[in-house]
């Protein structure tokens, strides 16, 4: 994707005359870039014209998001649907401690309207999904991927490889990141580096094995760089290439990377339409997370989101009935744990099961039970009641 | 001169904390050299190759910058002094 001088092409092909001007405002601000050299007027003008997609809002969404909005991208788009969390905060630099219990998308806004009230953002309170991708994918030049989980990477490069989007990559693990660009018009896509998903449980999350707070930082304004070269057409962007880096030995290692011919998305296209990517990747309604001793779990979030999409799930609540009186979940039927045994009868082990307690200690027992009773499909509500009313509803007496 | 093989953070609990592995053991290709890798640290093995022999279709092998998908696989040369890096996904964001 290269014009005749060797730079890379842009992703969009406006004229001079078509680019947004800019403001008295708007020319003391980027004043920096005016007079940098493969930037200047006309450069700035493409990056106000520029609609960049930014696919989850936590750790590398956060600079992502800054620096593009500080660097006058017009129209920035943010995916998330999840809510600030205090363990958010060591790395994730959208949110605050004020915004704990917000929405992210909420707190993202206010951030970047901070940084700068000339980026109009297109917010996009929702998990994406199969359904909804390719409509929210449609309208932008290019796409950042800052999720967290296998199915919603593959999710957004297949949509990016359908509708011919680049797909600026990037993902940690406690010290080690990677980045790369994907889906550009002849470099490889994420299929051709990663073919197929790991099996569920086989790679743990940030969650699980910790993330250097840091790492996000350093990945995403990789990601943020590599986003404006596509937007401006200069330099030597990483599509073909997998930087790999090492905080702890600070090693940045760049690996060639090819499209695969018998790749089913860029490749023989085989792929024509987005799939179930949580069948695929083996987590049901995303990412599953799990304890030390195994057990599957749920944040009271994805479960909040998995019952407005309506999924069939029995919620179980393993609390004693004194406790179930005082406080409950819509939709949750009592077996306290002492009856969990004499109860497997009336369980379906077709069914996915959610077991929940006051702070998910019994459930983590009850979720044992019935993993050695057989039972596949069983979940355990991270944090149980009490994080469910701090996070989804505070309707929920907490006690 | 040995074989190093780099390994990423998330599998040095497979390999009592090491990050870079010495291969002293004459090795043609990268099966060779894994196989010296499996004969001390079985474990770590498991996490890159399935119990067919063959590569994990969500890790990346790299002799030098080259990923062994788009050479010869397993079967991949792997010269004295070569650096083998395994690279497994990550999904962390």
């Amino acid at each position: 994707m290269r014009d005749d001088d060797g730079n890379v092409r842009r992703v969009q092909a406006s004229t001079a005359d078509e680019l947004p001007r800019l403001s008295p405002q708007e020319v003391l601000r980027y004043s920096r870039h005016l007079i940098l050299p493969n930037v200047e007027l006309a450069g700035q003008r493409r990056i106000k014209a520029a609609r960049v997609l930014v696919v989850g809002a936590g750790g590398l969404g956060s600079p992502v998001a800054l620096y593009l909005a500080a660097a006058g991208v017009g129209t920035l788009g943010l995916v998330d649907f999840d809510i600030v969390d205090v363990t958010n905060l060591h790395r994730q630099l959208l949110h605050g401690t004020k915004d704990v219990g917000r929405p992210k998308l909420d707190s993202a806004l206010d951030r970047i309207r901070d940084t700068n009230p000339h980026v109009h953002v297109e917010p996009y309170e929702t998990r994406l999904t199969s359904a909804n991708a390719l409509q929210i994918l449609r309208d932008y030049d290019l796409v950042v991927d800052g999720t967290d989980n296998f199915a919603t990477r593959y999710l957004t490069n297949d949509a990016c490889v359908l509708l011919g989007k680049p797909n600026v990559y990037g993902s940690i693990f406690r010290f080690e990141g990677q980045a790369s660009v994907f889906a550009t018009a002849d470099g490889p896509c994420y299929r051709c580096l990663i073919p197929e998903p790991p099996p569920p449980g086989m790679v743990p999350s940030c969650a699980e094995g910790g993330v250097l707070g840091v790492l996000p930082g350093m990945i995403g304004t990789i990601q943020a760089a590599e986003a404006l070269k596509l937007i401006l057409g200069v330099g030597d962007t990483l599509a073909g290439r997998l930087l790999l880096v090492n905080a702890l030995t600070m090693d940045f290692r760049t690996m060639r990377l090819r499209r695969d011919p018998e790749c089913p998305a860029c490749g023989t296209r085989t792929i024509k339409e987005l799939i179930d990517y949580d069948e695929y990747c083996g987590t049901p309604g995303g990412e599953t997370h799990y304890d030390r001793d195994g057990v599957a779990e749920i944040t009271p979030t994805e479960l909040a989101a998995r019952l407005r999409d309506g999924a069939d799930l029995d919620l179980i609540d393993v609390r004693e009935p004194g406790e179930w009186e005082v406080a409950r979940l819509p939709g949750a039927r009592l077996v306290p744990l002492g009856t969990l045994a004499a109860s497997l009868a009336t369980l379906d082990s077709a069914r996915e099961i959610v077991v929940m307690c006051r702070s998910g200690q019994r459930s983590a027992n009850a979720a044992r039970q019935l993993q050695a009773a057989g039972f596949r499909k069983v979940r355990n509500l991270a944090g149980g009641i009490l994080r469910w009313s701090a996070e989804v509803d505070p309707t929920v007496p907490r006690y | 001169m040995a074989i190093s093989v780099v390994l990423p953070h998330a599998l040095t609990p497979y390999s009592r904390g090491s990050s870079t592995l010495l291969i002293d053991e004459p090795c043609a290709t990268v099966a060779d050299a894994l196989a010296a890798v499996a004969a001390r640290l079985p474990a770590l093995t498991d996490r890159v190759l399935t119990e067919q022999g063959e590569l994990r279709r969500h890790v990346n092998v790299f002799v030098g910058e080259e990923s062994i998908r788009f050479i010869d696989g397993l079967a991949t040369t792997v010269a004295d002094g070569a650096t083998i890096t395994i690279v497994p996904a990550v999904s962390g964001g």
